[in-house]
């Protein structure tokens, strides 16, 4: 493969893992839900998927398993935030920080073990496309998981019922309740389907992304991904856009360090972070402040009985 | 049978004190359940946690000692945290305000003047201020949420930090380690006592918890606090002008953790280096919660906390337990306190 066409390839397995956490926390947010634990179920997905895939030899494996040790952070979430109606900003940061914790402790055995990479999926035909191609289509199968998870998730939200009602609950739980729309029912629904994206976003970053565990290693992945879901401002295909650039960003970034530009690594290592801001600035400037956040979002609801 | 929450009328003092207690007891009941299961001793555990910190001389100035910065950033914390703002770059804060007072001390090397310790105590509070007020712009002016803001700047400060002690700041002296020139005397906070390790930032702290819970009870700044996280629309109403009040609570976070992080360089470390928090600005969240938003919680919360730090330092050796087991643990308390806090405003009824 050419340079430029090997450098896109990393941008898209860069990106994959934002795609994911990100169309998982849009759901959430959708359904009205502010879930700050993005950052903590996507650090136990990447050790738990890690592990289990040791454990078990199958990096297959270790993704479903990583996916469901997202989801059982998103349960505990759910248990305070919507069982008990605790400040969701306040429950995401615990989650956030246990995550962080367990996900240390879980992680510690496997530190410094190597995985193999998955095997490419190559789609036929369009795989000869000159240079393009084998950047686009010899990708692994999570990648083309992500765009068709980008493509169902646009089309539940938008186009059938189950996603009117899920925009419905996050709209106005007061209004959708006096409906008989079942709210904490739909938005443990959501919730739990954004643990389990997280939870895969995670376990792809350690199995496919890097290959092995570090602690830490989400260095606030899940962070970008809750600014990509403002940044989307209700649309999935604009978070996935944010998602790309992102992962673009992210090499971009890589690259620039190996290739000694002059400008110190540190600085470089910031441009994420920074770069999430001026997006925000921009969102902003270009006059779409708030633009597509759900009308309930982040308050608790506690039926009237 | 289903479990579902009612609102219940009224609230003793009693339970309100009683909930956060509660909540650590039981975030210590569960953390033993594990510890258990993972096959260690109990014993050693409550020894090495709670029993060895709070009995030696060494161990409990170390808990005063740690509990210092905790205390100083969640009283900041409180007041974001009651006017319903999220300021969760605490910890960006105060490396900043670590880094503007080490820039005093580096940059005075070998002066030796008096006025080299107030100007560095002023540089890491003016520079917490202007850090923290960057988060609170950006919502006022773009609208943009200060939690993300606030918590990608963490990342920013440390990176920063970092390129400074490995390269402008770095001590020539220091066969490339990356540090900075240990600080001179006249830029070091000293003991209170000859003898003890307590410095005049314990003092400080003090302090600054008595003025907290003045400000928050008694004047009508505190009031503005908590009307305006409670009941927005009202406070609008009263004339408490919103994002003035953003930029205060904010102004005061950063301040207040700047303070703790130049009181810790200059106390404690005594000099630069890459990593000089240790997660206090997170840890202070949960200090804030399990002091029930109140200076004088904080104050006995803080020293909670700083004492399962110490013990986790001595676990790593005793118990081959690693940091992140206590990190873990506080999350675990943070979520036993909302749920404490929940059970207080509703009761569980069957449906």
């Amino acid at each position: 493969m050419e340079l430029a066409a090997l450098i896109l390839a990393t941008v898209i397995t860069a990106a994959t893992p934002l795609v994911i956490a990100g169309l998982g926390e849009h759901v959430v947010e959708r359904s009205g839900v502010l879930n700050l634990g993005v950052e903590g179920m996507m650090i136990m997905g990447a050790a738990v998927g890690f592990a289990g895939a040791v454990l078990l030899d199958s990096s297959w494996t270790g993704l479903v398993i990583g996916a469901l040790a997202g989801m059982a952070m998103a349960a505990v979430f759910g248990l305070f935030a919507l069982g008990l109606a605790t400040n969701q900003v306040a429950t995401g940061l615990a989650i956030t920080i246990l995550g962080l914790g367990l996900a240390g402790l879980i992680g510690q055995p496997f530190v410094g073990q190597p995985r193999p990479p998955l095997a490419p999926l190559e789609i036929p035909g369009l795989v000869a496309i000159p240079h393009l191609g084998p950047a686009l289509f010899r990708q692994d199968a999570v990648v083309y998981l992500s765009l068709v998870l980008v493509l169902a998730v646009g089309w539940v939200l938008n186009v059938s019922r189950a996603g009117l009602v899920l925009r419905g609950v996050g709209e106005s739980h007061v209004s959708a309740h006096a409906l008989g729309l079942p709210v904490l029912k739909v938005r443990w629904q959501a919730v739990l389907f954004g643990g389990l994206c997280a939870g895969l976003a995670g376990a792809y970053l350690s199995l496919v992304y890097t290959r092995f565990w570090s602690p830490g290693m989400t260095a606030g992945r899940g962070w970008i991904a809750l600014a990509l879901v403002v940044f989307a401002g209700g649309r999935v295909w604009r978070l996935m856009a944010g998602a790309y650039l992102f992962g673009a960003i992210l090499i971009a970034q890589l690259h620039a360090q190996a290739g000694a530009i002059g400008i110190p690594s540190q600085f470089l290592s910031m441009l994420p972070y920074l770069m999430t801001i001026v997006a925000l600035i921009v969102l902003s400037l270009a006059g779409r402040r708030g633009a597509g956040a759900a009308g309930s979002l982040g308050q608790p609801f506690v039926p009237e009985r | 049978m289903a479990l579902a929450l009612a609102p219940r009328r009224s609230v003793s003092r009693l339970r309100q004190v009683l909930t956060p207690l509660v909540a650590f007891l039981v975030a210590l009941i569960v953390a033993g359940s594990v510890l258990a299961a993972m096959g260690k001793s109990l014993k050693i555990a409550a020894e090495v946690y709670i029993v060895e910190p709070l009995t030696s001389s060494w161990g409990v100035q170390e808990v005063i000692l740690k509990a210092t910065p905790l205390t100083l950033i969640a009283i900041g914390l409180i007041f974001a945290i009651r006017a319903n703002r999220w300021n969760i770059g605490a910890e960006g804060q105060y490396v900043i305000g670590g880094m503007a007072g080490g820039a005093v001390a580096i940059a005075t090397h070998g002066m030796g003047a008096p006025w080299i310790l107030p100007a560095m105590l002023a540089a890491g509070v003016l520079a917490g201020v202007a850090y923290g007020a960057l988060p609170a712009l950006l919502r006022n002016r773009f609208g943009i949420s200060e939690i993300l803001s606030s918590l990608m700047l963490v990342y920013v400060a440390e990176l920063l930090l970092d390129y400074l002690v490995r390269g402008p700041w770095r001590d020539p002296k220091a066969y490339n380690f990356p540090k900075s020139v240990n600080f001179d005397a006249a830029a070091t906070l000293g003991p209170i006592a000859e003898g003890l390790k307590l410095h005049w930032g314990v003092v400080l702290a003090l302090v600054v918890v008595v003025v907290a819970a003045l400000v928050l009870a008694r004047s009508l700044f505190g009031f503005a606090v908590s009307a305006t996280g409670e009941a927005p629309r009202a406070a609008n109403f009263a004339g408490f002008n919103d994002r003035r009040l953003t930029m205060q609570v904010f102004a005061i976070s950063g301040g207040l953790a700047g303070l703790a992080g130049v009181i810790e360089v200059s106390a404690n470390i005594g000099q630069l280096q890459p990593s000089i928090g240790q997660g206090y600005g997170f840890t202070a969240i949960i200090v804030a919660f399990l002091g029930r938003l109140n200076p004088m919680g904080a104050l006995v919360a803080a020293l909670a906390l700083s004492m399962l730090i110490i013990g986790s330092e001595t676990a790593q050796v005793m118990l081959k337990l690693p940091f992140d087991m206590t990190r873990a643990f506080m999350g675990l308390l943070l979520l036993c306190v909302l749920a404490g806090e929940a059970l207080t405003r509703f009761r569980l009824v069957r449906t």
